[in-house]
C-alpha cells in the first residue's frame, strides 16, 4: 500500500472516531439535570447526593418549557431553568438530611409535582440537630384531626377591622399570646369572648385584632411573596380559589390526578377558596400548619413540608387571615 | 465559459487530495450533527442538528447551493465517502480488480427517480416532527449514513446517491437551472476515447493501459468509473451528473471541463421523463403546503401535522399526497388537454396513445421548475430570516453543555430583516414566474402546443403561493 493511501485511511478513521468520540466524552463529564413538565418525568435525576459543608455544583437545564429550580428550607434565590440553555447553582449545605428541590415556575397542570431531592450526608454538628430532626409540628401535639371537618357555624356580616378591635379590646381580658392564637380558630376565639356588651360584629372585630397582633408586616409581605410564587397558581391571587390552573384541574379531573401510580383513589378536590368565612374562620393556625406540611392527600394539594421552613408557614398562614380579616380599614392616613 | 482552464481550479480538481479533504471535514461535521441530535438538548430551537441542517445547511443548500451550483452539495456531501472506501477498497488508490462485495447492477425498473421522490415524500409527510426533534434528524441523518453504505456494498457506484437520496432528486431537478455545468470539451475526442475509462473506470474492466491512446497519465491511471453512472460523453443535462469530479481526473485526454453558462441552459431540452415531472409537481406542491402548515395562521393544520399517527395526521397525509399527486398534476392535465389534445394523432402516423400524452404532459411542466426553485427560494427566506439568530446561540454551545465557545451562546432570538422579508419573497415569486413562463414557451414550441395553459398555470400556482407567503 502507498503511503498516502495508508495515510489517508489513517486520518479518515481518526477523524472519524474524534468526531464520535470527543463529544460523547464531553457529554459524559458533563452531567445536567433535565427538567421536564411532571407528566414527561419531571427532574431527571430526581435524586442527587451532596456532602454537608461542601459546595455542590449543579447544571440545569430544561427539556420543554421555561422551569425554575429551588432547594426547600433553605435560603436561596430561586434559578429559572430555560429550554435548551444551562443554569448553573452552587449549593452548600450546612446540615445532613434529605433536602427537596422543586421547580418555581407555574409549567403546567402537575407544576407541583416537579420536585426531586438531595441527599446530604454528613455528621450532624452537636448544636444543630439534622433536617429529619426537626420539631414535631403543632397540630400533632394538639393532636388535631386535620381532615375534620371545621366550619364556623357564626361568620362576621363585614369584613372584621383589626384597628376597630384594637380600641375595643383595650379594656377587655383578652389573650394576645401566639400560643393561644396558634391552637384556636377564630370562629372558637369569638365563642369563647369574655361576655361583654359587644355587638358579633365587635366582637369578630377584636377577634381580627388578636389574629393581628401575632403578626407582623414583614411576616406578612413574606407570607404574600410566598403565597404569589407557590399557591396562587392554584388557589389564586386573591384566594379565592380560582388561579389559573383551577379550571384546568377541575377540566381535566381524574386524568390528571391518574399521571401518579396508585392514583385511582384519588379525587381531584377545586383549590380551597380562602375567603370563604366559614371554612377560613373555623380554621386555626396549627390546623392550617398542618395543612400546608402535610397536604391534601390525593386532593392535588402538595405537601410543603419539606420545603417551608416553619416560619415560613405561619408567615403564609398569617397571610392567608389576611383574606378575611382587615389590618388596615381605620388607621391613620 | 469554461471554469476549469483557471490553473489553481484545475489543480484542485485534478487531485485527489483536495476532494477528500473537503470530504473529511464534512463527514467529520455530519457524524458531530448526528451526535448533536441524538446527545444534545431535545429543545429543537436550541439543539445544533436542527439549527444546523434544517436552518443553515437548508438556507445555503436552496437559497445558493442549488441556483447557482446546481448539485455543488453532491459535490462536498460526505454520504458517500466511507461505502465508497469499503466498495473500492482504497481511498486514493485504484479499486481492486476484483469487485470486494456485490457490486450488482441497480435493477432496470428502478433506474429512475421514483424511488427518490417516494424517500423525499417520507421525509416530508413527517418534516414538522423531523424538523423540530433533534433525536429522529439524528436518526434519519444516520440512517442515510447506513444506507449509502449498504447501498455500497451490493450495488455498484454510488446507488444511494443517485437512485435513493431524497435530497439527491430535487437538486439533481433543480440543477438544471443552475449555471455551472460539468461537459465534454470535444466530442469527437470521446468517441474514439479507448476504453472510455471516464465510465468504466481505468482499471476495474481490465482495460490494458499501455495499449490506450494515449496512454493513461499517473492521475488518470488511478481513475474510478462515474460513481454516478453517467458516461460523461452523453451528458447534456444536468440532472444526474454529481460534479463528484471523478472524470476530470480520470479523463487521459482532459476532455472534460466545468463550464459558466446562461441560467437555465438544461431546460431548453425538455425532459420527457415522467418520475421528472412527477418531481416537478412534488416539490411545487410541498412548497406550497409547507407554505401553509409550517408558515401559516392555521393552528389544526400544524397540530395534525405534528402529531404523527393520529387521525388527523392521516388526514393531512392524504390531503398531501392528493394535493402532490391528483390536483396539481390534475388541475396541470387538464389545462394543457383544453388547448391541445394529447391523445391526436402522431405526425408520422406511429402508435398513438399514451406515448404522445405522457410525452407532451413531461414536457410542459419542464416549466415548473424554475417555478418551484424559486417557490422554494421565497419559502426558505421566510423562515431562514426568521430563525437564523438561533445559529449563533448554537455554534456556541453546539451540545447544550452550557458552553460559550464564540460568546453568542446567550444571542436572543430576532427575526432577520423583516423589512425586505416580503418584497424578496414577492420578487422571487415574480422572478420565478416570468422566468417559467419563458421556459413554458420553449417547452412548448419543443412539443408543438400552445404554451399560454402552462403560464396561466404557473399564475394561478403563484398567486396561491403569494397569498399564502403574504
Amino acid at each position: 500500500m502507498k503511503r498516502s493511501e495508508l495515510l489517508s485511511r489513517i486520518f479518515i478513521t481518526v477523524a472519524v472516531l474524534g468526531a464520535v468520540g470527543a463529544p460523547l466524552f464531553v457529554w459524559a463529564r458533563t452531567p445536567l439535570i433535565h427538567a421536564k413538565v411532571a407528566e414527561d418525568g419531571g427532574w431527571n435525576p430526581d435524586v442527587i447526593q451532596a456532602n454537608a459543608g461542601e459546595p455542590l455544583f449543579l447544571k440545569l437545564t430544561s427539556d420543554d418549557v421555561v422551569h425554575g429550580f429551588a432547594v426547600g428550607q433553605m435560603d436561596m434565590q430561586s434559578v429559572d431553568v430555560l429550554p435548551g440553555k444551562v443554569s448553573n447553582v452552587t449549593l452548600t449545605f450546612d446540615k445532613p438530611g434529605i433536602y427537596t428541590f422543586f421547580c418555581t415556575r407555574w409549567c403546567g397542570l402537575n407544576h407541583w409535582r416537579m420536585r426531586g431531592t438531595i441527599e446530604v450526608s454528613g455528621s450532624p454538628s452537636d448544636h444543630e440537630p439534622a433536617l429529619s430532626e426537626a420539631a414535631e409540628p403543632l397540630y400533632v401535639t394538639l393532636g388535631l384531626d386535620i381532615d375534620a371537618p371545621h366550619d364556623a357555624l357564626v361568620i362576621p356580616r363585614s369584613q372584621p377591622s383589626a384597628i376597630s378591635g384594637q380600641q375595643l379590646a383595650a379594656n377587655l381580658p383578652i389573650d394576645l399570646s401566639t400560643d393561644y392564637y396558634r391552637a384556636y380558630s377564630p370562629y372558637q376565639v369569638f365563642d369563647e369572648l369574655p361576655n361583654t356588651s359587644l355587638t358579633e360584629s365587635q366582637s369578630w372585630d377584636v377577634v381580627a385584632y388578636i389574629w393581628q397582633s401575632n403578626t407582623t408586616n414583614e411576616s406578612l409581605s413574606d407570607g404574600q411573596q410566598l403565597y404569589a410564587q407557590n399557591c396562587a397558581a392554584c388557589h389564586g391571587e386573591n384566594g379565592a380559589g380560582n388561579g389559573v390552573f383551577a379550571d384546568d384541574l377541575a377540566a381535566s379531573g381524574e386524568s390528571s390526578m391518574q399521571t401518579m401510580a396508585g392514583a385511582d383513589q384519588m379525587t381531584m378536590q377545586t383549590p380551597v377558596d380562602f375567603t370563604d368565612p366559614t371554612r377560613m374562620l373555623g380554621a386555626s393556625p396549627a390546623l392550617l400548619q398542618g395543612k400546608i406540611l402535610r397536604g391534601g392527600m390525593g386532593t392535588g394539594m402538595p405537601m410543603w413540608g419539606s420545603i417551608f421552613t416553619e416560619e415560613q408557614i405561619w408567615d403564609l398562614i398569617a397571610y392567608l387571615y389576611s383574606f378575611q380579616f382587615d389590618y388596615h380599614r381605620g388607621e391613620a392616613q | 465559459m469554461e471554469l476549469t482552464r483557471l490553473p489553481f481550479l484545475k489543480s484542485a480538481l485534478k487531485s485527489r487530495y483536495s476532494q477528500l479533504a473537503v470530504f473529511i471535514v464534512m463527514l467529520v461535521g455530519y457524524i458531530f450533527v448526528i451526535l448533536a441530535g441524538l446527545i444534545g438538548t431535545p429543545v429543537g430551537s436550541h439543539n445544533f442538528s436542527i439549527v444546523f441542517v434544517w436552518i443553515a445547511w437548508w438556507a445555503i443548500l436552496i437559497l445558493v447551493a442549488v441556483p447557482f451550483f446546481g448539485r455543488g452539495w453532491c459535490a462536498v456531501c460526505p454520504i458517500p465517502l466511507p461505502g465508497e472506501w469499503l466498495q473500492r477498497g482504497a481511498v486514493l488508490n485504484p479499486p481492486d480488480k476484483k469487485p470486494r462485495w456485490l457490486n450488482l447492477r441497480w435493477p432496470k425498473f428502478l433506474r429512475n427517480i421514483w424511488l427518490q421522490n417516494i424517500s423525499f415524500l417520507l421525509l416530508a409527510l413527517f418534516s414538522s416532527v423531523l424538523l423540530t426533534t433533534p433525536n429522529i434528524t439524528g436518526i434519519v441523518l444516520a440512517a442515510m449514513l447506513f444506507a449509502a453504505i449498504g447501498l455500497s456494498m451490493i450495488f455498484e457506484r454510488r446507488a444511494f446517491c443517485r437512485y435513493l437520496c431524497p435530497v439527491g432528486g430535487f437538486i439533481g431537478l433543480y440543477s438544471q437551472t443552475a449555471p455551472i455545468e460539468l461537459r465534454i470539451k470535444d466530442k469527437q475526442v470521446c468517441v474514439v476515447c479507448d476504453g472510455k475509462p471516464c465510465y468504466n473506470g481505468a482499471s476495474t474492466v481490465g482495460l490494458d493501459v499501455q495499449r490506450l491512446n494515449p496512454p493513461l497519465s499517473a492521475n488518470s491511471n488511478t481513475g474510478y468509473g462515474c460513481p454516478w453512472d453517467v458516461f460523461p460523453g452523453g451528458l447534456t443535462k444536468n440532472t444526474y451528473c454529481g460534479l463528484c469530479m471523478e472524470c476530470i481526473r480520470t479523463c487521459p485526454h482532459d476532455n472534460i471541463a466545468i463550464n459558466l453558462r446562461p441560467f437555465s441552459a438544461d431546460l431548453a431540452k425538455p425532459s420527457t421523463r415522467l418520475d421528472e415531472a412527477f418531481k416537478a409537481f412534488i416539490m411545487l406542491g410541498s412548497a406550497m403546503i409547507y407554505a401553509g402548515v409550517l408558515l401559516g395562521p392555521w393552528g389544526a393544520f400544524k397540530d395534525a401535522a405534528y402529531n404523527v399517527g393520529t387521525s388527523a395526521w392521516f388526514i393531512y397525509a392524504t390531503i398531501f399526497l392528493a394535493i402532490i399527486f391528483a390536483i396539481l398534476p390534475g388541475f396541470f392535465w387538464l389545462m394543457i388537454s383544453l388547448t391541445s389534445r394529447p391523445f391526436a394523432k402522431h405526425p408520422f402516423g406511429a402508435p398513438i396513445g399514451r406515448g404522445v400524452g405522457v410525452r407532451k404532459f413531461a414536457s410542459l411542466t419542464t416549466a415548473l421548475i424554475p417555478l418551484g426553485l424559486m417557490f422554494w427560494v421565497a419559502f426558505s427566506l421566510s423562515f431562514v430570516l426568521t430563525n437564523a439568530t438561533y445559529i449563533l446561540a448554537s455554534l456556541s454551545d453546539p451540545l447544550g453543555l452550557g458552553w460559550n465557545l464564540f460568546g453568542t451562546a446567550n444571542a436572543v432570538w430576532q427575526p432577520m430583516l423583516t423589512s425586505i422579508l416580503a418584497p424578496a419573497q414577492t420578487l422571487a415569486l415574480v422572478g420565478g414566474l416570468i422566468w417559467s413562463a419563458r421556459t413554458a414557451q420553449k417547452a412548448a414550441n419543443e412539443v408543438k402546443v400552445s404554451s399560454v395553459p402552462v403560464v396561466i398555470y404557473c399564475f394561478i400556482t403563484t398567486l396561491v403561493m403569494l397569498g399564502l407567503l403574504l
